[in-house]
């Protein structure tokens, strides 16, 4: 491992009524492979946007190599060697991989022009190096999101960068396909390039990081070996406390195998993106749908819903054929879909909280064609006050709300529709870890009372912790079916990987 | 349905459910916040400006000479209305003008076949309902963005006109037709077309505070997708919004060719900008989602008066178009300067 | 070689292309003399001006917006161009058009600060800025024309100077269209139109100022149709308030047709050429099969529309091919 080529002395960022960043110290080596952990809202993102140049710190200093580094904007971090590959939209779709290995330093020929020529050869060299075979005139449109990824390996190789920043790399990644994104880091690593590794899952941290450094509201916690290092002493740093029983105790589900199906999908396929899954929600149980992301778990779900098309598949509600051409169709047949992205699938941000609440009812509510603000009052304390959203009134904008409570209106939103049968899209995504805990605890309740619960989700804790079945999905297929008390994490990340498709044929 | 509660124990006064819809204001914050509203800035300029027109010329605040004025823009504010719930959905329609056109047409044509008034209304609804429902399906069911399409619609329909009538125009309406536009009513005080205005006004005021339809539209303006999720039928609620606007296009059709007496291809021409800089500098966001109706009424008749006024100076309509510029300029400019100063100021208090 | 075919076919200017030859056959089939070298060149004079100001365009619909003051800059730097010459006809007449093109890159950057630094929308920006420029337009004019009587011959001559038997107009947009097409190929510049257009959150990590780039492509639309107003004025022979009135959806048309995305990031100034090329060898060919005049508007908004369409489709079918190629 070399020498320390960052330091940050005390770096503060303050918004307008936020301490995203305050004082934290943090200090990288050259050819290491170091992981940022923290939960959401702990800093990384913030940290990552001040070691890029997006935003300038309010207080403290960056050393970079040694020296000072005031960064105005991110082409300054660019040219001082520091590189980002983002977990979402750094890639210009519209344009060719050589284009964007080259994006803020296109190579130039005679009289200054652009040489491309030189730049489809330099990309044919670098996507070599990153084990990417396709063409450099290609369009980033056409290419798979761990194509993408290494795209943006190959443009931090281009910029001969000392630093990469990795944020998320493997969210959307097969298990092939992230374990050769890890051999590549591995060998940038060894090349003397310094990485930081952002990532909220474990496993992988310890397959690549050295080291890592933890981040709790906004605070510097600590940082270490990463072989010194176990999942609960992580943990208990990102929580600040021990960490107790994390899931609510749920009695087997009485009578499970005769119990009526509440929900039976048969056949359903999409070109590209799912293909001949089916599966059978059984009533009062809740069924963990457990895959990587990009495994076709929400796709199947939102098709369901008639949120998106597809092109074969049936779905019977309680025994009977279903035709459901959206949500509206849905709530007749109390069904509802708590979405996974709150912020641009959950809420209307500019809207009160109440006109959230019952928006998806706020027809049935409504005399004739005209609003019934008593009617929607009602409906918005009850469910508001049940799920404890705190706010300064119910006529306050939700985007003024903070994460946890942004989750409590979609979810009021969608209780408040009384459905039989919830589908809840990775539902603790985002959130802080106590109120995670109340999350499950409500979930657990609710299927106590009868509800028949869907829950998609990528982490294996939380699957294991709450369902009754869980139905794994590797690339569009199923890939197993597990009683609870078949599974273990072993088995159902086997599952999910893909490791042993041969079980998909259980189901 | 007694549910589980998230949590501990409710504490209570966490939440006050009279305010369902209306932010959290003392009385004091509420008149500076009516105070700092657009719709309140533009009443004051509208006031100030008939106060000028009024001291530079005696004549101009004659009320029979204010209510005929109208005739020169109700038109335009009858089109600004769906106009809003358009421009809310965040969306733009710039073929009105020539729907206009093309309703105006069909009117002759029908005019010319001897059709009765009742028809030739008829005939220009219709032909209005139609071209706004040809918009809105192209715009909805193949996805397109609405300016492109309406980039189209508008040669289209106006092109049709010029095919048809060249250099030629249709001249001859019956009496009975000329009424429509041109009529008065209470002690023959009061424009028809004002009062016509009046009833829609209120109605598109109604529909968009207090129906279901209203709350969609601002659901949609705001986040297409999420409204999408929540079971709002967006692209059905964008398509009769755009319908409605052919429709209105087409009553502006009726109005219009029965006041003027005359179908010509090149009739209400360049209209659609002048619709959407009132609705723009009524307040309604461009990027959609948020507006209202008071505000664009002000500045239907802020714009309205304005050029009236400046034509009883003589005045000539160009020149009140760099007015009109400024103006839209400066309303899009203005609230962005002071949240931008009230931000800094912000900022440099927590620092 | 074959990739390269592939890769051409499914570019959406080869669709214009086809389009254009079966136009170009269709109509010859009627009046063969369609495509006779004079009428090439007629068709090729009376498209030179749409060529060069979409072209303009074209940059602005690249970052997402629309420019809607194109047809008064024209008209606004057409008058003040020709006044110019009116009052000082010894001045070589060909100083007017880069003096034109400046004064057209003034406007256009005017536009371009109040989208970038004011946060106006480009559409509600050059809304603004239309209805002044033309608005100044009149107050200076009080409603009267500058006409061809009193302009210099030379500036007259401008536009339709043989060169090697093609007119000077002509010459103008070619070296307009390579220069914008060199530009966005072979700049940094021009490529950071195309990333902004295509992505702003990207482009912004990869260094492009979002400001610098708004006021780029309005300073181009400007200057361009600065190019534009000279040839204008001098072939038309007047300068008046209603000068290119309506030009402006000409120009975007143009663009559509070219197979420029409205909602930004994609297109080649190449097809915008061609696309500007195809209108007027409608509007021509309308002429030739003796259809009147009149008909060429409808036609325009036909065209329009045919191709937003066509394209969404092409568009469409393509993604699916892609879903559909990825396994599962």
């Amino acid at each position: 491992m070399g020498q320390t080529i960052l330091e940050m002395r005390g770096v503060s960022k303050f918004f307008p009524g936020i301490k995203a960043l305050e004082g934290v110290d943090f200090s990288m080596r050259s050819g290491e492979v170091h992981a940022l952990i923290g939960e959401n809202g702990a800093g990384k993102s913030t940290l990552v946007k001040v070691l890029t140049g997006v935003h300038r710190p309010s207080s403290g200093e960056l050393l970079f190599k040694g020296e000072a580094l005031e960064l105005r904007d991110p082409t300054d971090a660019r040219r001082a060697g520091i590189a980002a590959i983002h977990q979402d939209a750094s890639m210009f779709p519209d344009l060719t991989v050589a284009e964007n290995v080259f994006s803020g330093h296109l190579l130039r020929g005679r009289a200054g022009l652009l040489d491309w020529r030189a730049m489809r050869e330099r990309a044919r060299e670098l996507l070599r190096r990153v084990e990417l075979e396709v063409p450099p005139d290609a369009l980033v449109r056409e290419l798979s999101v761990a194509e993408r990824h290494l795209v943006g390996i190959a443009r931090a190789l281009s910029e001969d960068a000392s630093l990469v920043i990795m944020d998320e790399p493997t969210s959307a990644l097969s298990l092939r396909e992230a374990r050769d994104l890890f051999r590549i880091v591995r060998q940038l690593r060894d090349e003397g390039v310094a990485i930081l590794f952002i990532s909220h899952k474990f496993d992988e941290l310890f397959e690549v990081a050295d080291s890592y450094t933890v981040l709790r509201d906004g605070r510097y916690v600590g940082s270490g070996a990463m072989r010194d290092a176990t999942v609960d002493s992580l943990v208990r740093m990102m929580a600040g406390r021990e960490m107790g029983q994390l899931f609510p105790e749920r009695p087997a589900l009485e009578g499970a195998a005769e119990r009526p199906a509440a929900l039976s999908v048969e056949g359903f396929s999409r070109a590209g993106t799912y293909r001949d899954v089916s599966f059978e929600l059984r009533s009062g149980e809740i069924l963990g749908l457990f895959g990587l992301v990009g495994a076709g778990r929400s796709e199947v779900l939102r098709s369901v819903m008639g949120l998106e098309g597809r092109d074969s598949g049936t779905v019977k509600v309680f025994g009977r054929e279903a035709r459901i051409r959206g949500p509206r169709d849905a709530l007749k047949l109390g069904m509802a879909l708590v979405p996974e992205d709150r912020q641009a699938q959950g809420l209307i941000l500019e809207m009160a909280i109440g006109a959230n609440v019952t928006l998806p009812q706020v027809a049935d509510l409504a005399k004739g064609p005209f609003l019934n603000p008593a009617a929607e009052a009602e409906l918005t304390k009850e469910y508001g006050s049940r799920m404890e959203i705190r706010a300064a009134g119910w006529g306050e904008n939700a985007k003024n709300l903070s994460g946890g409570n942004q989750q409590k209106v979609v979810l009021a939103k969608w209780l408040a529709t009384e459905p039989r049968i919830l589908i809840l899209d990775e539902p603790t995504k985002g959130i802080d870890v106590g109120t995670k805990a109340a999350v499950h605890a409500f979930v657990a309740d609710l299927a106590s009372k009868g509800m028949s619960i869907v829950m998609i989700s990528s982490e294996l804790p939380e699957v294991l912790g709450m369902s009754d079945r869980i139905l794994v999905m590797h690339e569009g297929r199923v890939a197993a079916l597990f009683d609870r008390a078949d599974a273990d994490e072993d088995s159902v990340m086997r599952a999910a990987l893909g490791a042993d498709e041969e079980r998909g044929a259980a189901s | 349905m007694s549910g589980p509660s998230l949590g501990p124990a409710a504490d209570g006064a966490l939440v006050d459910e009279s305010r369902l819809i209306r932010a959290d204001l003392s009385p004091g914050k509420r008149l500076a916040a009516l105070a700092l509203k657009w719709e309140s800035l533009l009443f004051l300029i509208f006031v100030a400006m008939m106060a000028a027109n009024s001291l530079l010329s005696p004549v101009f605040l004659d009320p029979a000479n204010l209510l005929d004025a109208t005739f020169n823009f109700t038109e335009k504010a009858i089109i600004a209305l769906p106009m809003i719930f358009v421009i809310l959905c965040g969306d733009m329609d710039i073929s009105v003008a020539s729907i206009i056109s093309i309703s105006s047409l069909f009117m002759g044509m029908s005019s010319a076949s001897g059709a009765g008034t009742t028809a030739i209304v008829l005939v220009g609804l219709g032909v209005g309902l139609a071209a706004g429902l040809f918009n809105g399906l192209l715009i909805t069911r193949l996805d397109i963005p609405a300016v492109a399409v309406t980039i189209g619609t508008m040669s289209l329909f106006r092109g049709v006109s010029n095919a048809v009538l060249g250099d030629q125009a249709y001249t001859r309406y019956p009496a009975s037709f000329g009424e429509l536009g041109q009529g008065y009513a209470v002690a023959g005080l009061v424009p028809w077309q004002l009062l016509v205005f009046a009833a829609l006004a209120a109605a598109a005021a109604l529909v968009l505070n207090r129906t279901v339809f209203g709350r969609y539209v601002y659901a949609i303006g705001n986040n297409k997708t999420a409204a999408r999720f929540s079971g709002v039928p967006v692209q059905d609620v964008r398509l009769a919004v755009f319908a409605a606007t052919g429709l209105l296009s087409g009553l502006a059709a009726v109005l219009l060719t029965s006041r003027i007496g005359s179908t010509r291809p090149d009739i209400a021409s360049g209209w659609e900008m002048d619709v959407i800089t009132s609705v723009v500098l009524g307040g309604v966001a461009i990027t959609g989602g948020k507006g209202n109706v008071g505000g664009v009424i002000i500045a239907t008749f802020l714009l309205g008066y304005l050029r009236f006024g400046m034509g009883v100076m003589n005045v000539p309509g160009k020149v009140m178009n760099i007015i009109t510029g400024a103006l839209l300029i400066v309303a899009i400019l203005l609230p962005r300067a002071i949240e931008t100063l009230r931000r800094r100021a912000l900022l440099g208090g927590r620092a | 070689m074959k990739e390269l075919l592939k890769r051409a076919a499914k570019r959406k200017e080869a669709t214009l292309v086809l389009l254009f030859a079966l136009l170009c056959a269709l109509v010859s089939l009627r009046a063969p003399s369609y495509l006779s070298g004079k009428n090439v060149n007629t068709i090729a004079n009376d498209s030179a001006l749409l060529v060069i100001a979409s072209l303009g365009q074209f940059l602005v619909i690249l970052i997402g917006g629309i420019d809607l003051s194109v047809a008064s800059n024209i008209a606004l730097v057409g008058m003040t161009m020709s006044l110019a010459n009116v009052a000082f006809p010894g001045l070589p007449a060909a100083l007017l058009l880069p003096g034109g093109s400046a004064m057209g890159a003034a406007t256009g950057a005017f536009t371009g600060l109040l989208v970038a630094y004011g946060g106006l929308p480009p559409i509600i920006a050059s809304l603004g800025t239309q209805c002044i420029y033309r608005g100044v337009v009149y107050l200076v004019l009080k409603g009267s024309w500058v006409t061809a009587t009193k302009m210099s011959p030379g500036f007259l001559a401008l536009p339709n100077t043989p060169i090697l038997g093609v007119s000077s107009m002509v010459w103008i947009a070619a070296l307009a269209a390579a220069a914008v097409i060199v530009f966005m190929r072979y700049t940094a510049s021009g490529r950071e139109v195309y990333a902004y257009g295509g992505n702003k959150t990207a482009a912004l990590f990869a260094g492009v100022r979002s400001r610098k780039v708004e006021i780029l492509a309005f300073v181009a639309s400007g200057a361009l149709a600065g190019l534009a107003s000279v040839l204008w004025v001098s072939r038309y022979g007047v300068a008046q308030s209603e000068t290119a009135a309506g030009f402006d959806l000409q120009t975007v048309a143009a663009c559509v047709l070219g197979g420029v995305s409205m909602s930004g990031g994609s297109g080649a100034a190449i097809g915008v050429a061609i696309g500007a090329l195809f209108f007027g060898a409608i509007n021509n060919a309308l002429t030739v099969v003796r259809l009147s005049p009149f008909y060429q508007m409808a036609l325009q908004g036909f065209v329009i529309l045919f191709a937003i369409v066509s394209n969404t489709l092409i568009d469409r079918r393509n993604q699916m091919k892609l879903a559909a190629r990825r396994s599962v």
